[in-house]
């Protein structure tokens, strides 16, 4: 139980009830769609990027709360910071949900808030859950267009 | 307990034959409804296949040799097993495979390449298994065909309306399924064959879901062909049979070319060996195969009929426990139903369901079930599916009930 207590967190089911940057954004001038074709999960991440600077960030799309919770999550954490910067967080955030041990603890106190997805790499089936929105964000970031968790 | 049809049915000593529900999972006992996705295997079905290696392992149809006999003679045992178990007439209408999907891509690829062409149609009904759609799409592509869906209605029934307004002079082949893996639905498969010949076309039926749950008789529905998987109905996964009636097998090509599926060969010309053999190309499964014989003996020694009345009796007890928690709602509905208990929670993602219900010790299915359409159809991108087996009890549905009470407390 205290697994699944750390999966749930209440932060994690809040996002996912209520996700913050849930709509279109007209203004964007980067988009992705994302696919889960596993589980049907889907994600469309929109990015207002003005010169180096992620100026803002929505999504619209469906899924499991992990992976509302992370959409919604890696949206307020995006906003404002520079390309290079998302990058990096990008990199952390895989390596905490995929838990390669030795790697996860500097990656969670980089992370903050967004460390309560710690928990998912207890959930093998989970990963995939968490981080489709970040993938997605990736290729819309690159100019890409479509992102598969596969 | 005892079946409504006054046949004993003691549900313990069922539940002892399989050794995986002695198993805990988090802590808790393994509540196993997951038996659509794949059944559990009972002690006779593992103890089949170990023996065959242990005693009586070689290749087949080749040695002259005594394991090589054994063999031969078991593996051919149980091609008769599967013939009994479909009621086909021969035991050379049975082609053995690696399951439906081998056995719907064969007939597509080796009846329908011959007979369908430009312009032509190939019926299936909107409650498919993605292996019963991807075949035909690709045939009906490489020929200039249409593929044609029959729609379901809210209940998951096929609509037998538009099934029989949707067939046609250009109708070459209907494939249904018996049960649907997604719903649990029924189809009436009979009468689907009696309309499908009127109009001139083979008929092909998916048995995977219904062989673990009802006494199929080929020729009572009057198909053309019917396949069914190993792995579903309590034996290995990776072998399954295709029944075909002799005439149209007899006059279809080969598909898979190699060894012990010809008569003779020079490089010049190969000729084919005789049926059913012409559709066996390479060394099968061979220990899985005998086990898969091992557990239609299973299957019939517990009996399908006592097997579906004590399903009907899990099913109405857990349609009633489930349609008693608020904000759950049942996806399929269909007047005869199977095995199948598929829902959706309000304002909870069938995959966060999945996870909790695990650690309740409670195995259920998530997602699309390989039936995407089917979820489109009721605009939803997944369900909850609880499968029944004939070891589950009432009180595992109760768990499961309870289980989902939980899931609903933790996301309030």
């Amino acid at each position: 139980m205290n697994d699944l207590r750390e999966l749930y967190q209440e932060v994690i089911l809040d996002h996912s009830k209520r996700p913050r940057n849930f709509h279109g954004m007209p203004e964007a001038n980067r988009s992705a769609n994302g696919h889960n074709p596993l589980c049907g999960d889907r994600a469309t991440v929109y990015l207002h990027v003005e010169g180096d600077v992620v100026r803002d960030v929505s999504f619209e799309g469906s899924g499991c709360s992990i992976s509302t919770a992370s959409a919604s999550m890696m949206t307020d954490a995006l906003k404002g910071k520079t390309v290079a910067e998302v990058e990096a967080l990008f990199a952390r955030f895989h390596e905490l949900v995929t838990a390669d041990p030795s790697k996860a603890a500097t990656a969670a106190a980089e992370l903050g808030k967004l460390a309560v997805f710690a928990g998912v790499h207890e959930f093998p089936m989970r990963v995939k859950c968490a981080s489709l929105a970040w993938h997605t964000m990736k290729a819309a970031l690159g100019g890409g267009d479509k992102a598969s968790t596969e | 307990m005892s079946g409504t049809a006054g046949v004993a049915f003691d549900v313990g000593a069922v539940r002892r034959e399989f050794p995986v529900l002695r198993e805990t999972v988090h802590g808790k006992p393994l509540v196993y409804l997951d038996s659509a996705a794949s059944a559990q295997k009972p002690q006779a079905v593992i103890d089949a296949e170990s023996a065959v290696y242990e005693r009586s392992y070689s290749n087949i149809h080749r040695g002259v040799h005594h394991l090589s006999m054994l063999a031969t003679s078991a593996y051919e045992g149980a091609r008769a097993k599967v013939q009994r178990f479909l009621g086909a007439a021969e035991s050379r209408e049975i082609v053995l495979l690696r399951g439906t999907t081998e056995a719907v891509n064969l007939v597509a690829q080796s009846y329908g390449r011959r007979h369908v062409g430009a312009g032509d149609e190939v019926l299936i009904t909107g409650l498919e298994h993605h292996s019963n759609i991807v075949p035909w799409q690709m045939l009906c592509e490489e020929k200039g065909a249409s593929l044609r869906v029959a729609p379901i209605d809210d209940a998951g029934e096929v609509d037998m309306a538009a099934f029989e307004r949707l067939l046609s002079p250009r109708t070459r082949i209907v494939s249904v399924s018996h049960v649907s893996n997604a719903l649990g639905t029924v189809n009436p498969v009979r009468r689907m064959s009696e309309l499908a010949h009127a109009a001139g076309a083979v008929v092909m039926v998916d048995g995977a879901q219904a062989a673990p749950h009802l006494a199929v008789d080929v020729r009572a529905i009057g198909c053309d062909f019917y396949a069914f998987s190993g792995h579903k109905v309590y034996g290995p996964s990776g072998v399954g049979a295709l029944y075909g009636r002799a005439k149209l097998l007899e006059a279809m090509p080969p598909w898979q070319g190699g060894g012990d599926m010809i008569a003779s060969v020079t490089f010049e010309k190969s000729t084919w060996n005789e049926l059913p053999y012409k559709f066996e190309a390479g060394t099968p499964n061979i220990a899985g195969t005998i086990a898969l014989g091992a557990a239609i003996d299973w299957v019939q020694r517990v009996g399908l009929d006592v097997i579906a009345t004590c399903e009907h009796d899990l099913l109405l007890h857990g349609t009633r426990v489930l349609g008693e928690i608020p904000g759950l709602r049942m996806v399929g509905t269909a007047r005869e139903k199977a095995g199948v208990l598929s829902f959706v929670l309000d304002g909870v993602h069938p995959h966060d369901v999945g996870t909790i219900l695990d650690y309740e010790g409670i195995a259920v299915r998530t997602g699309h079930h390989c039936a995407q359409p089917v979820m489109d159809r009721f605009g939803i991108p997944a369900t909850t599916r609880a499968s029944l087996a004939c070891f589950n009890t009432r009180g595992e549905l109760d768990q499961l009930a309870l289980g989902i009470r939980k899931v609903q407390e933790m996301f309030r």
